[in-house]
Parts: C-alpha cells; structure tokens; sequence
C-alpha cells in the first residue's frame, strides 16, 4: 500500500456529487424554517434617514423584520472585523447592517424573514428606506485625491494604510547607474469570484441549551465560529456550531466573516426559529468580496547585459467600502513579498497604498496578491526583454536565482526554500516547441497574415501555507496559521481522522486518505476523514491559500507519525525488543534483521486497547492531535507559456495553446493536482481575456449578473498542456508545497504577454486585461 | 393562486398544488425534496439548474412549475438505472470532471443530452454544446474528456 501516495486514485467524494446525493447548505429544511431576504441599498454612498419596515411586517407569512436599530437593541456585538492589522491601519466599524451610512451598492439595512422564500422578497421590496445620496468614489488612486468623496470621517483621503518593504535608497541608487530602464502604469482588473454556489446560510437556535447551529458555505468554520462569537452575536464560542456542507466552490470568497450570515445567525436566535438565507447572484455579486484591484506604477532597472539591478513598484489597492476579513494581508504580505519572482533582484523597492472605495469590499481571491505580484513582474520582465533587445526566455533566464543559492534571502523578505527554475522553463519550451513558434510568427508578420501569433512566457513563484505563525503574527495576523489533525485509531485499526482543513472542492477526503492509508500501510477504506464541522473537529484554520496539503496535509502525517510511535513501542514491548529496533513497514512491526519476529498493525492496535499488556506507565488507546505550525511557506513555481492567434481585422483573441509546467513538489494525487492546475489557469484566463467587474462613476455595478461579467465559459478555451518538474519542498514531512492557486497566479501574465507579443509590430508595449476585442482592435489603429 | 399539476418526474408520477409563479427548480427541490438540480444564478445563464422535460435539457430555473404539467421531468437523482451508474456519471468519476461538484448534476444532464443528438462529438463541438454550462472549477478540460470517454463508451441515453 506504500504506493498509494502519489497515485491517481479516483475520488471518494464523487460518488454522493454525481448522483445529486450531496447535500449544500441550501438544501437543508428545517421544521418550522424561514426565509430571510436582505435589504439592500441601491446607493453607493448615502445618509440613512428613516427605514420604515410597516408595509412588509403587515405581509401575511412575515415573521420578523429588522434594522439596525434592533441589532443595536440587542445584546450582539453587530459587527465583523478585520483579522488582520496592519500598523497605524484605520479600522472603521463595519456593522452587520448599516446604520446612519452606506457605502457600497449592496450594503444591507434590512431583513425580512417569512415562512416562504417568495413572500420574503415581496415584503423586502416594501421595506421603505429614506436615503440621502453622497457622493461615490470608485477609483483606489483617485480616492486619495483632496476633494474626493469620503468615506469614514476619521480616515482623510480614503487612506485606510500606508506600507512599504525594501530599500528605497539602494533601489534608487540601483536606478542611477542602470543601462536601461523600463516601466509600465498598469490596473490589475476587479475581480467577482463566482463560485458556483452562491453563498447561503441555514441557523436554527436551541433555546433551552443556549446552542446556535450553522449550516454555511465556509471555508474555514472555526475562523467564522470565532469572529462570529467576538464580535457579531451574544454568544461564547462554544455555544455555536458551525457545519459546512458540501461546498460549492470558494476561491477565496467563502473564507470571509460577511454580515449576511451573522444577520441570519441572529435573526434565528431572535425569533427562535430557523432562518434560512440564500443569496441570489446579483447578491452575490454585489456582496461577496472582489478580488484584485489595483492601480500601479512599475519599474525595472538592468545592467548593459539584462541583469535586473533594481525593482520599484508603487499600488493603490482599494479596499472597497470596509475593510474584509483578510483584505488589508492581500495587497501587502501577499503582494509585495512576491516582488522578486523567480528572480535575482539586488534591490527592491514597494509601497502600497490600501484605501476605502464605495464598492463591494476586496479580498483574498485565488491567488489573492500573488497573481498581482506576478503580473507585474513577468509584464516587466517582457519590457526588459524588449529595451535590452533580449528574448524574454532569456533575459529571464540571466535573472534567475541560481539553483546553488537557496535557500535564498529576497530583498521583499522572503527565504525562499528551495527551486530549480531554469528545468521547468526548458521542459515548457520543449512542449510548446518554442522554436518553431518563433519561426512561424515571423513568418506570419513578414507575409502580413491575418492571424496574429503571439506567444506569452510567464515564469511565477508563489508563496503558500502562510506560516510560521510567530512571523505571521509580526504582520499583522490576527490569528495563527498552523493546522490540526487528530488521528483516532479505532480497536480494529481502521482510523477516523479529524482534519482543521475545510475542502470545497479540492478532494481532501482522498487525498488526505491517501496520506494516512500510505503511511500506515492499511486499506483506502479503512480510513475516514471528518471535515468542516466545529462539533466535531478541534480548531482548526480551514482552505485557502493553497495550504491544505503543505499544511494540513502536514499536520495528518505528524499526527499519524505519533500514532505509529506508540505503537513502536506497544510492539517492543509485545515483542521483548528493544524500541529502536522496530522498524515499521507495510501495516507490520518488526524486529530489525529479524523479520519473523513481527506484529501486525491490528494486533498492536488492538493491544493498545485489550490494555492487558501495556509497556509500563502507557495509557490505553491510541489517538493522537498534531498542532502542525510549518516553519516556512512553501514556494511552488513554474513555467507557463500561452499562445495567441489575434484576428487581424476584429481583435479578437483566440487561444489556441496553453502549456502549464508546474512544480509543486512531492505528489499525492496526480489526477487531483492537475485538476487544479487547470481550473486555476482557466481562472486567470478570464482575468486576462474576459473578467471585469465595473463600477460606473456613481458607484453602480455595471456587470453584476452573468450577461455583463463573462467567466470563462468551454468554448472560450482549449485543453491544456501540462507537465511538471519536481523539487520538494524541504522543510515538511510529505515534502509538497501547495497547487490551488498557482493557475491563476501565472495565466493573467502568460496570456497577457502573448497578447501584447502578437501586437508588437503595431508599437504596443502594453495593454490593461481584460484584452477584449474593441481595446485590441483599437491599439492595431494607425 | 395555487394550480393543480401533474407531472411524471423520475418515473413517479406526483400530482401537486403550486403558486403560478413557483419555478419549476424551486418545485422539485422544495417540494419534492429533490436537491441534486442545484440553482448557481436563477437568470438562465449558469446551467447549475439543466434538467430533461421530455428528454430535452431544460434550466429548470427560468421555467414554471405551471408550464412542467403534463410532462415527463428528469433530475440527476433519475439518471442512474438503480444503483448503476448512467455511463455519463462514471466517466464524470473516472476523469475527474468534477471538484465541488456544484454544476455537476446539470453539466451531466447537458452532456448526455448532446450524446443524444450527436453520439460521437469532436472536442469543438462538446465545447460548443456546453457553453450554457459554467464550471468554475475544472477548467473544463476534465469535462471534456469525460464526455469523450462516455462517447467511446456508447452513453447515449438510447
Ligand atoms: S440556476 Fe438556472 S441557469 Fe443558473
Ligand atoms: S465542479 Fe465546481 S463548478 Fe464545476
């Protein structure tokens, strides 16, 4: 069985999801269950006057309707807060419904609760508010302009923090003696998330235990549990229990702490009864947090022979109207120490802006800083190519930090672990056969074809499993970022394990499976893995940030490793040896250089539990919790080479190949980690070609439903090519870094680059994604 | 007002009152408990909803329940002969065409509808066929291949 890692083993989810078996929160009914619907503003920015709930609370079937009068009334704390603090960062109140002031097309004002969905929404559409409109500013660098409308009165020019990392001197220095110079003024484009399943919420409340359960599309139940019982119901923790479903899809969207489902949370204790809250996907749109953002100023400085001497990059990132969960971390931590990519920079120079827009808030979405960082750097080192009259594979190339330096100390903070850069850049060219490509590009442009060819080269680091929590801790995280396991043996030898990981998607259930089945040499079925339920599973830090193998993955075989120890030692004892000459193998204990002496996994479990025969002061049983904290992120990497056909006469982009060479170090499940590799690619795709969420001057969402915000959809896309190099990761005990975000760290650039590549003979050094037909047609324009 | 209607879903003939203005989705999933068709944008454009009336694929959110009486409805709860899966879910299963699993039921019902019409496709025109599906997670290549796999295998729905 010791094979079982690193094997396509098919999933064990799959069976329940592609029979309609699995069951999402929304599919829930309770006895006695309503229906909430929350009213929300259609102003960007407005005084609250009077919110006159009469009209819906007479509709037949309603059962409550609420302000934030009456949260206010309440013993709750009414509001969600950020978890990570920045310093000198202005936190302003975010209440669970607004109060004098909204500040985002969708912030909420009300709720309604009926016994029937439909009655719900007739009645919220009855709910009168008294509005005042203010001013709307969309812009995260115009924002900071004096005179620009404001959002908090405490927070002058929208400014929510000031940050910068590097060396200013030294990068400015590194630009006075440079050959060349390249820069580029580029928008990273806003961003809706669009999981499948809209987010939705189901809480019933146990009067007489004082017990709040919650079925909701989470990402990390225990972080919701928590910041639930701090700061937006009158509850302790552990009188609140949060289930999460199947989980439709998350990318980031499902981590955050929303009001949504603390108004449900409470409006179920108010009315003692179970309150369900779907949202609809304009809701979505209007409410889950965005991703991206970002207005920047880049600039790269090079020696005569394309070695990068210095790297500036100064960002306005927006915030939106309040500042999310994890926001302030993103456009920071997670941007500007990724600044270095796969390069050797001397010098290195960011300041980031975070500032408060009347939008949607902005957060962690796949990728969440590591796409924005990436973009930059690879769309710079493409300008570099060109102003040193160098290939962009090789000036690339000559900036690559040489395998023999790691680990390897950026100037943006980070030690890299480990990497081999150049072997995953010639495996992509092979693939793509790199060569011929050039050669029938030039042909094309010399006979003046119709099809422009355009070929893209994204080399992207990406930083995962945000750890160790101390570090974390010094930047501004409000909570650890370590996972848990714990391993419970059962008397026969089959084992539950209870993992702080909370999949919505990622197949943890057989990949974790795989893990515990290979390490102890049983039976895939002989393992179970208990998810996304605080009753049940100790806390934990839940899925994102591409974490869950290099850390929670991490956390099971540390805790699987305590079990076989003790069972090392059971077996000595049972087998009169000493305890250093057990060797366990293949399910079986036995004596080194005797192999006849042994005991079988199951006997030695069963032993633990018989307690007849124990080593001396050894408890019975066998069950085991690892509280795994990484001593480093891990830092997967890759290669990706994109391939554009532009149709001459329209701008319409086709892309016809798309090469992925990832390394994302040791294995566990092939078929799994290129799944993931291909939705996050097919993700960055949309950003570059098709996603943009777009708010008019007036803070209205022009693109709030699936007509006017396009996500990739199969026709616009081809089957991927994909490979991968190996170089594991080595600082944790399976030796793998992370895959969930790496396709869309590295396709915006990649296709990008393509683009801009195809358009070259027409003087274009660089266009804003998304790259849609009217913005290429119009740069072919004389 | 309520209406009487009378629909055969998944074999079983259910005979039920509905508002007028209930959507079809929200009748097999309230109603009739059957919570596999799943709603992903209730505006026609996501495909999560796709299930057969009479045969034909359907988003089930843009219909009324009104407009489903007299017909034959089939969700994904209504695919598998038994406990044997329908070729289209093994192939789903055995080439990993789907992660969350949200637009499953209906990207499964939408695949094997195109079976129906065109029992060997090219990869253009599954991907054309498909279109009205959104997967945000696969990427759509696994899908892809899925179908492929379901065509070698003869996966019409006969
Ligand atoms: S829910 Fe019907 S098409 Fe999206
Ligand atoms: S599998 Fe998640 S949306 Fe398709």
């Amino acid at each position: 069985m010791g094979n079982v890692i690193g094997s396509a083993v098919r999933r064990r989810e799959d069976p329940a999801l592609i029979t309609g078996k699995g069951k999402y929160t929304d599919d829930f009914c309770l006895p006695g269950q309503t229906y909430a619907v929350i009213v929300r503003s259609p102003y960007a920015h407005a005084r609250v006057g009077t919110v006159d709930t009469s009209a819906a609370e007479a509709v037949p079937g309603v059962v409550g309707v609420f302000t934030a009068a009456d949260i206010e009334a309440s013993d709750a704390g009414g509001v969600v807060p950020t978890a990570w603090l920045l310093p000198d960062m202005k936190t302003p109140e975010h209440p669970i419904l607004a109060k004098d002031i909204v500040r985002y097309v969708g912030d909420g004002v009300a709720v309604v609760v009926a016994t029937d969905r439909y009655v719900a929404r007739d009645a919220a559409e009855l709910v009168e508010v008294d509005y005042d409109p203010l001013p709307a500013v969309v812009d995260p660098k115009a924002a900071t302009a004096q005179g620009a409308a404001q959002l908090f009165e405490d927070v002058p020019r929208n400014i929510a923090f000031e940050w910068d990392i590097g060396d200013r001197e030294k990068t400015a220095a590194a630009f006075d003696g440079a050959a060349h110079v390249a820069e580029v003024e580029l928008r990273n484009n806003r961003l809706i998330p669009h999981a499948v399943e809209p987010r939705a919420a189901l809480a019933s409340f146990d009067e007489h235990k004082g017990e709040l359960t919650l079925r909701m599309t989470s990402q990390n139940p225990h972080v919701h549990r928590l910041l639930m019982s701090l700061a937006s119901i009158n509850l302790p923790e552990h009188k609140i229990r949060i289930i999460t479903p199947e989980v439709g899809g998350g990318f980031g969207s499902k981590i955050h702490h929303y009001p949504d489902e603390a108004i449900v949370a409470w409006c179920a204790m108010k009315l003692n009864r179970p309150v369900k809250w779907t949202a609809t996907r304009s809701e979505t749109n209007l409410t889950d947090a965005h991703g991206r953002d970002h207005v920047t100023k880049a600039e790269i400085a090079l020696d005569a022979e394309g070695k990068i001497l210095g790297l500036r990059v100064h960002t306005y990132a927006a915030m939106g109207a309040y500042l999310s969960t994890f926001a302030p971390a993103v456009p920071t931590i997670l941007y500007g120490t990724l600044l270095s990519g796969q390069y050797d920079i001397p010098a290195i120079y960011v300041k980031v802006w975070g500032t408060f827009t009347t939008t949607a808030p902005v957060d962690a979405y796949r990728g969440a800083g590591r796409p924005e960082a990436t973009f930059v750097v690879e769309r710079l080192l493409d300008l570099a190519g060109d102003v040193t009259g160098l290939d962009p594979t090789e000036v690339r190339r000559r900036n690559f930090v040489n395998p023999g330096n790691f680990p390897f100390l950026t100037q943006v903070a980070l030690e890299y672990d480990s990497g081999n850069y150049e072997p995953a850049l010639d495996r992509a060219l092979e693939i793509s056969g790199y060569g011929e490509l050039r050669e029938d590009q030039k042909r094309r442009r010399e006979s003046g074809s119709d099809k422009l060819l355009g070929i893209g080269v994204s080399c992207f680091i990406e930083a995962c499993g945000l750890a160790p929590s101390q570090v974390a801790g010094a930047l501004g995280a409000q909570a650890g970022l370590w996972e848990s396991a714990k391993i419970r043996v059962h008397p026969t030898g089959s084992v539950t394990v209870y993992t702080g990981s909370s999949a919505h998607g990622q197949g943890h259930e057989t990949t974790f499976s795989q893990i515990v089945a290979g390490r102890l040499g049983i039976d895939l079925d002989q393992v179970e893995i208990v998810h996304g339920d605080t009753g049940e599973v100790q806390f934990g830090m839940g899925t994102y940030g591409s974490r869950s193998a290099a850390v929670g993955g991490s956390a099971i075989a540390t805790g699987v490793d305590r079990v076989i120890e003790k069972g090392r030692k059971i077996a000595a004892h049972m087998l009169e040896a000493a305890e250093e000459d057990i060797v366990f193998e293949d399910g079986e204990f036995s004596v080194k250089g005797s192999p006849d002496r042994a005991k079988a996994w199951g006997d030695v479990v069963l032993a633990a539990y018989l307690a007849h025969d124990l080593p001396e002061d050894m408890e019975p049983g066998l069950e085991k919790t690892a509280f795994y904290d990484p001593s480093n992120f891990v830092y997967p990497f890759g290669t990706h080479i994109a391939v554009v056909e532009i149709d001459r006469h329209t701008g319409e982009v086709e892309l016809v190949r798309y090469i992925a060479v990832d390394d994302v170090g040791n294995v566990i499940n092939p078929m799994i980690v290129e799944g993931q590799v291909h939705g996050g690619v097919a993700q960055g795709i949309g950003q570059a070609l098709w996603e943009e969420a777009v708010y008019d001057e007036n803070g209205q969402l022009l693109t709030g439903t699936l007509l006017d915000y396009a996500v990739p959809r199969s026709h616009g896309l081809p089957s991927f090519e994909t490979d991968r190099t190996v170089t594991p990761c080595p600082h944790n005990p399976l030796g793998v870094k992370g895959v969930g975000e790496a396709g869309s760290i590295a396709s915006p650039a990649a296709v990008t680059n393509a683009v801009v590549d195809a358009l070259k003979p027409f003087g274009v050094r660089h266009l804003d994604m998304p790259l849609k037909p009217e913005k290429i047609w119009r740069a072919m324009q004389p | 007002m309520a209406h009487q209607i009378r629909v055969e879903v998944n074999g079983e003939v259910q005979e039920r009152e509905v508002e007028a203005r209930k959507l079809l989705v929200h009748f097999l999933r309230d109603d009739l408990g059957l919570t596999g068709t799943n709603v992903g944008c209730e505006t026609t454009l996501c495909g999560a909803c796709t299930v057969w009336i009479d045969g034909q694929p359907v988003k089930s959110c843009t219909q009324l329940a009104v407009q489903a009486d007299g017909t034959r409805v089939t969700t994904i709860e209504g695919l598998a002969d038994g406990s044997k899966l329908h070729p289209m879910q093994e192939a789903f299963w055995e080439e990993h065409g789907l992660q969350c699993g949200f637009c499953t039921p209906g990207m499964i019902l939408a695949a094997t509808a195109l079976l129906d019409t065109n029992p060997n496709p090219t990869e253009g025109e599954i991907r054309e066929a498909l279109k009205g599906n959104i997967c945000r997670c696969t990427g759509y290549h696994n899908i892809v291949k899925a179908v492929q796999k379901a065509a070698q295998g003869g996966a019409s729905n006969g």
